[in-house]
């Protein structure tokens, strides 16, 4: 046993690609299942989802402007650095839930392959949530789905890495751009998560993480009239109610899912219908 | 050399009007309570008394369509769905004159859009749908996609019927039942489609039609028994019902309001053009919710496009809707008319300059000639909020950068245009503009095929297509 003394990781947020501290100087300690202090995640702030959706937004035309061949090879690069991590990852995973080493691992094992899933739909979705329509008289008419803007999400309490990533793939994957609030109790995969995508060569403000509580940050992003969509999939269905009264104020699109599917992409993209006639 | 237009009247002679309705609930008239009437916006006249439906009514209405769903509809084989479909399409083809006079008399549409559009359009939505019901395994949903139940449809008034035909075909071609309000100045032709209905055979229950205001409105979209909602009307409406049905589990479409940018690049084909602003603000005295109320013509080109549209905004016939020559006709309601007066009144105010052609206005009905601002500011309401009526706001612009983040400056998203002869810019604006649908050198065109619906506050999901039919299915891992 060495006497060396960790040189431990002070556990930031990760907004428009760098790792500030939440401007309102709070945090909250996380525990593991035993009760042994783990860490002092921060404990983000209005202003901080605020910072994040100014991020977000500008990055939207950038990443939906990127073509779904780059976008593809993004989500995948970002496959490839948490794959060179997974040992990390897994000892997050052991260290704060208490689950099996086999668990863990299967956890990760599931984020990494759901990243690479999600990569190869970058290029397809288009093609299966698209359509061209045989109008009747002269016009050359299609369909075609586009991101919808800034979306928010809450990312599930667990499987925290799995969750996050879940939450936030199939968002990107269309050329959205996303504010995710990470699992409270198990923050730490979702911030070396951040330092994965720092870098994935992605872009940076197309994916924002904050961590604190549910019940704070939650209603602030169904009100804030920038945000154009919510996956509330981590928060529990009582609370779902007045996130969509809330989120009625710009008509929101507010979405909670049961599994990764192409559906969850599509849910968060806006069909767009062109008309041209056809003529000499 | 002046030309003038004899007279051209539609006969009015095909249709028999009652002078009382109920309302179509299991596939019966039954009588309502309360009445109110509704008239006819070209010449004030009163048309018949309608039925008020009061929660009773609303009640026995939802529960006629549950047992519809449930015994009957929701077991038909999708073959024999569709062929109940393909029917009432063809009725409605047979008695499509009937129906666009019907139409023309309580909307003030003129008789050309009625006859031409509206019903061609209604009797295409079900002939399309129909073929739907026996393949929805194809739509892209899965492989057995499920039908949501009870539908509750409230449908405006700008083009009544069309509206009945864009939200019953394809709830009923999904295996959905329906409950529908017509709007309460607009009710007669879906009062017919209830006896299209009965022609067809159609199982009683499978569509109830109530008719009434805003409070049965509110009644259906509050009612437990339904699972759907769907709404085409105003963004106000459409956040109240957004909010109403958040803690319930029914699912929602929403088609709302818009303020959509028609923007002229200097390389337009002028003459073209002229016609798509007429069509795009005029069509249907612009009632619509997609019209191109928002000019953007590109500066160098503006005073030509400003002179050739005033030219040929002298030469619309503005009157008697029932008339075969008429462009434009009534204004829907005598509440519409105060309404896009008091907005024009603020573009005045504003400081925008307001400018129409001479045309002589009937002196009983509701009626507002063909007006165009210039000089409008992004600042000013007539650029940002929607005013229903034949009113367009022109603005200018340099750069084509410039247009975009123009047409973009709404909390709206329905549709916009593009004028252009070249297919790389028009197509470059297509992908920049944030709408539902793009008309590029056209504008205001509609069909069953094409998916219909907006981005951002114009609503929720889209009538029309494949896309419009996921509306009324249960989807896959989506809750």
């Amino acid at each position: 046993m060495s006497d060396r003394i960790d040189v431990k990781k002070t556990y930031k947020l990760y907004i428009n690609g760098a790792f500030p501290r939440t401007e309102s100087g709070r945090t909250y300690e996380v525990k593991n299942a035993k009760g042994v202090f783990i860490a002092n995640p921060c404990l983000a702030s209005r202003k901080d989802l605020r910072d994040a959706v100014v991020a977000a937004r500008a990055a939207h035309s950038g990443w939906n402007k990127a073509t779904a061949y780059n976008r593809g090879q993004i989500l995948y690069r970002i496959a490839e650095m948490l794959e060179g991590r997974r040992g990390q990852f897994v000892e997050e995973i052991v260290s704060i839930t208490g689950a099996t080493k086999v668990k863990a691992d299967k956890e990760v094992t599931e984020a990494i392959d759901r990243l690479v899933w999600y990569a190869g739909w970058t290029d397809k979705i288009a093609s299966l949530a698209g359509s061209t329509n045989p109008v009747a008289g002269p016009f050359y008419n299609f369909t075609i789905p586009e991101s919808m803007g800034v979306i928010a999400a809450i990312a599930p309490e667990a499987p925290s890495l799995l969750g996050l990533i879940d939450a936030v793939a199939p968002i990107i994957t269309s050329g959205n751009t996303v504010v995710v609030l990470a699992s409270t109790k198990a923050p730490l995969s979702a911030m070396t998560f951040a330092e994965v995508l720092a870098t994935s060569d992605l872009p940076a403000g197309v994916i924002n993480i904050l961590t604190g509580k549910k019940d704070e940050i939650a209603p602030w992003m169904a009100s804030h009239m920038d945000i154009d969509a919510l996956d509330i999939s981590g928060l529990s269905s009582e609370k779902h109610a007045d996130i969509k009264v809330a989120g009625a104020e710009n008509l929101k699109r507010i979405h909670s899912f049961k599994s990764a599917d192409p559906g969850r992409i599509i849910a968060f993209m806006e069909a767009k219908t062109v008309w041209h006639p056809i003529g000499l | 050399m002046t030309f003038e237009y004899a007279p051209a009247p539609e006969s009015r002679a095909i249709v028999t009007i009652k002078p009382k309705y109920g309302h179509f609930i299991g596939g019966k008239f039954v009588a309502g309570g309360k009445h109110f009437p509704t008239i006819n916006p070209a010449t004030e006249e009163v048309l018949s008394q309608i039925a008020l439906a009061g929660k009773a009514d609303v009640d026995a209405a939802v529960k006629a369509a549950r047992k519809a769903y449930t015994s009957t509809w929701s077991k038909m084989s999708g073959k024999e769905r569709g062929k109940y479909l393909y029917r009432i399409a063809r009725i409605m083809q047979e008695r499509a004159r009937e129906f666009a006079v019907l139409e023309t008399l309580d909307n003030g549409k003129p008789i050309r859009e009625s006859r031409d559009t509206d019903i061609p359009l209604a009797a295409a939505h079900f002939f399309y749908h129909a073929g739907w019901a026996d393949k929805l395994e194809y739509a892209g949903l899965g492989t057995s996609p499920k039908p949501l139940g009870v539908a509750g449809q409230i449908i405006p008034w700008n083009f009544p019927l069309l509206m009945l035909a864009w939200k019953v075909a394809p709830a009923l071609a999904a295996g959905n039942t329906v409950v529908l309000k017509p709007a309460e100045s607009t009710p007669l032709t879906a009062l017919l489609f209830a006896e299209v209905c009965q022609q067809a055979e159609l199982p009683a229950g499978v569509v109830n039609i109530v008719t009434g205001d805003g409070s049965t409105g509110a009644l259906i979209v509050n009612h437990p028994g339904i699972d759907k909602i769907a709404f085409t009307g105003s963004t106000e409406v459409g956040k109240i019902i957004a909010r109403a049905v958040a803690p319930t589990n029914k699912s929602v479409t929403l088609e709302l309001g818009g303020k959509a940018a028609n923007i002229v690049f200097d390389d337009a084909p002028i003459d073209e053009t002229v016609e798509g602003i007429v069509n795009g603000i005029f069509f249907n005295q612009g009632h619509v919710c997609c019209a191109g109320s928002r000019l953007l013509l590109q500066e160098n080109v503006a005073e030509e496009v400003l002179h050739k549209l005033k030219n040929r905004m002298q030469k619309i016939r503005v009157g008697d809707p029932m008339d075969k020559n008429t462009d434009v006709g009534a204004i829907n309601s005598k509440e519409q008319l105060a309404k896009i007066i008091e907005l024009a009144a603020v573009g005045d105010s504003e400081g925008a300059e307001r400018w129409s052609p001479e045309c002589k206005l009937p002196s009983k009905g509701f009626w507002f000639a063909p007006t165009i601002f210039t000089g409008v500011t992004q600042a000013h309401r007539i650029a940002r909020e929607e005013i229903f009526g034949p009113v367009l706001s022109v603005l200018t612009f340099r750069t084509p950068a410039e247009a975009i983040e123009k047409a973009n400056n709404t909390p709206f998203g329905l549709s916009a245009g593009i004028w252009s002869e070249k297919g790389s810019r028009t197509l470059w604006a297509s992908q920049q503009l944030r709408a539902g649908v793009i008309w590029a050198n056209t504008f205001n065109k509609f069909d069953p095929t094409s998916p219909f619906g907006g981005y951002k506050e114009s609503g929720w999901g889209r009538e029309g297509g494949r896309h419009g039919l996921a509306a009324y299915l249960k989807g896959v891992s989506h809750e």
